[in-house]
């Protein structure tokens, strides 16, 4: 019940920040900007893999946003609207040839063990095998199909439920299962004799 | 464990629930059937248990702290240019079409010029307006069959 007003009133702030930002307030679309920089930044590295273009694919889908905002519902929520201008953003990326060489010289580093086992690994040993499935685990996130990754990357780094990542991705549940069941098959094969 | 359309079947479904935390109480009885009744099952369980063990000790790298204080600047930045491009692109055409325009009707009232370097000054400019044109119309097709498209909102 608490939960769902505060939800409520979630929305009846973000419906207020959106129809200002409509009216022409530029503040009031830089609020938005600050209440979903840092979801729509990691939902950009998931999927391409490199901060720094993470940054850069983020930052361009909020001005495209900024520039699209009269055609955005006030009703509806903002993020979903955001996200799609962003995977577009980010597939049409991964897809791109003509700068796959940069791509593949910028993509790494976008993973990191979490503070409890850093804090655990005082072995030097131990502190080398986990950077080594680290790295092995990032090439082969980075080699799925890009439906695939989005959904891993949607379920085990951002925590999303399958309903959520279904609304998100406008498919339904049994698709985003069959998906991350897929992923998870790939990686395992891929990860083979890990510890 | 799945079908011809790309679906997971029950039992792949009941193993991902439960590797996610979001079996209900009733089909855990369910799974637990399966289990015993499958030792694939029971290994193909073991298998992504260890897989979600690795990336349940993996999280998405934090970028400098000053990223975002200058975020919304950035953004705001892109928009800017963006709009800034699309007026110098109008300004552009709009002047050039104005400069073709006059430029063609002053050579071809020029006397002074052979009638055959007339003509071919004026097949160079059709043809480049032609080509330009052709680029513009097949990138709208391109973009019109991308198979991505339906991702668009």
């Amino acid at each position: 019940m608490e939960l769902e007003r505060e939800r409520d009133d979630g929305h009846t702030a973000e419906t207020i920040l959106v129809r200002r930002a409509q009216a022409g307030e530029t503040a009031a679309f830089g609020e938005l900007v600050s209440i979903y920089m840092q979801r729509c930044y990691y939902a950009a590295l998931g999927m391409v893999g490199s901060p720094q273009d993470a940054e850069d694919l983020s930052q361009e889908a909020f001005a495209r946003a900024f520039k699209a905002r009269a055609r955005l519902d006030p009703e509806r929520p903002f993020y979903p609207w955001l996200y799609q201008i962003l995977r577009r953003l980010c597939y049409n990326f991964t897809r791109d040839t003509s700068s796959r060489r940069r791509k593949l010289e910028r993509a790494g580093g976008w993973l990191v063990a979490e503070a409890r086992v850093r804090a655990s690994v005082d072995d030097p040993e131990r502190v080398r095998a986990t950077d080594a499935l680290r790295d092995r685990l990032e090439v082969a996130i980075r080699e799925l199909p890009p439906a695939q990754r989005e959904v891993f990357v949607l379920k085990e780094f951002e925590g999303l439920k399958y309903r959520e990542i279904a609304e998100l991705l406008e498919v339904p549940i049994g698709t985003v299962m069959s998906r991350l069941y897929a992923a998870r098959q790939r990686l395992a094969v891929r990860l083979d004799g890990i510890e | 464990m799945t079908d011809n359309t790309g679906r997971i079947d029950r039992s792949a479904e009941l193993l991902m629930r439960e590797l996610d935390g979001e079996l209900e109480p009733a089909e855990r009885a369910e799974l637990e059937r399966l289990l015993s009744d499958n030792p694939e099952l029971r290994e193909e369980l073991e298998r992504l248990s260890r897989l979600k063990e690795v990336t349940a000790n993996m999280k998405l790298r934090n970028p400098p702290e000053e990223m975002w204080a200058g975020y919304w600047t950035s953004v705001y930045s892109r928009f800017e240019r963006g709009l800034a491009w699309i007026l110098v692109s109008i300004g552009a055409i709009v002047l050039g079409s104005w400069g073709a325009w006059y430029g063609v009707r002053d050579l071809m009232a020029d006397a002074d010029l052979p009638t055959f370097v007339k003509w071919s000054i004026l097949a160079v400019i059709v043809g480049l307006v032609m080509l330009l044109v052709s680029v513009l119309r097949h990138r709208i097709f391109v973009s019109q069959s991308d198979p991505y498209k339906e991702i668009e909102r």
